[in-house]
């Protein structure tokens, strides 16, 4: 990651893209979340979605596996020039996660991350907090997920 | 709570379970960072040893998937769930470690019914994810939609 001092409010992460199957769907949905709309087609079709759609957890956990990737593809490039490398994490939890569409088989989400807040942290004087929304956008431009996550990001050891 | 299919009317203020245990081994941290968190402190002692979290954790997004797949076990699947809008918000408070038995504390903070969806009820939950020595390890707050027994009126 960049250091803290490198990264500004406004900052836009283009994380990438996920489409979900009926196969991804459900091999989530058995592990983590088992209800009958993410598992069982038939069964779906007669709930309220109307069809089988994703676990609105493995919609979240698609942007977490692209931001990972993502960010390493950031460190790569960095390194590539000879410049240093930040850490970033733990995160410390996330708010505001809305769930606003149903994502159904085909669907392809767009996923996008903007730093909200950056402030040095408290506790920790070689961190800084990075506070950021990440929306989750299908093929026909309608947000189906959005959040708010927190996470440390390391500061640079000499301050100007 | 029985065999009795749950609806929203049978979600009350107060209301407190305790679901699990559900014992989380080295093997499936690791498995579940290297598919969807590959972040070091997941994946390997030696990396994690360095980090924050001064040695190997669960990713905190593992420890939300096995809240809901404890809450589905524990009641969900059970009920007239018509899923959630969202989650008010998440705090991971201590790592979680392999070979951790964890639960969780289910809390019925507020029930109501839907303005828009006479057939639908809200219920507001805070879950608590805890360890064996009932640290709590995270929270999640959020808000869940049931079915109603009886459907209201619109007024």
């Amino acid at each position: 990651m960049k250091y803290f001092e490198d990264i500004q409010v406004g900052d836009v992460f283009e994380v990438g893209r996920y489409t979900f199957t009926a196969e991804n769907i459900k091999a989530f949905a058995t592990r983590f979340d088992p209800q009958l709309f993410h598992v069982d087609e038939a069964a779906a079709e007669r709930s309220h979605f109307g069809a089988l759609c994703a676990s609105g957890w493995h919609t979240a956990l698609a942007w977490m596996r692209l931001m990972v990737d993502y960010r390493r593809r950031l460190d790569d490039a960095l390194r590539a020039r000879g410049e240093p490398v930040a850490g970033i994490g733990p995160a410390l939890g996330f708010r505001e996660l809305k769930w606003l569409k149903p994502v159904y088989v085909g669907d392809t989400i767009e996923y996008k991350t903007e730093v909200t807040e950056m402030r040095p942290s408290n506790s920790k004087p070689g961190q800084g907090l990075m506070t950021f929304r990440s929306t989750g956008t299908n093929q026909d431009g309608d947000p189906v997920i959005s959040l708010v996550s927190t996470t440390f990001v390391e500061r640079r050891r000499k301050t100007p | 709570m029985g065999d009795r299919k749950l609806y929203w009317e049978d979600f009350q203020p107060g209301a407190v379970a305790v679901y699990g245990p559900r014992l989380v081994t080295r093997e499936e941290i690791v498995a579940f960072a290297a598919e969807f968190d590959p972040q070091p402190m997941h994946l390997d002692e030696a990396a994690a040893s360095s980090t924050m979290l001064g040695g190997l954790g669960a990713s905190g997004w593992h420890t939300c998937c096995l809240l809901m797949r404890i809450i589905a076990d524990g009641f969900v699947l059970n009920s007239s769930s018509m899923g959630g809008p969202g989650v008010d918000e998440v705090r991971w408070l201590k790592p979680l470690r392999p070979g951790t038995n964890i639960r969780v504390r289910t809390t019925v903070l507020d029930t109501r019914a839907s303005t828009s969806r006479p057939q639908m009820g809200l219920v507001k939950f805070m879950f608590e994810v805890i360890d064996d020595g009932d640290a709590i390890l995270t929270t999640l707050s959020t808000t869940l939609m049931f079915g109603r027994r009886a459907p209201g009126d619109r007024s």
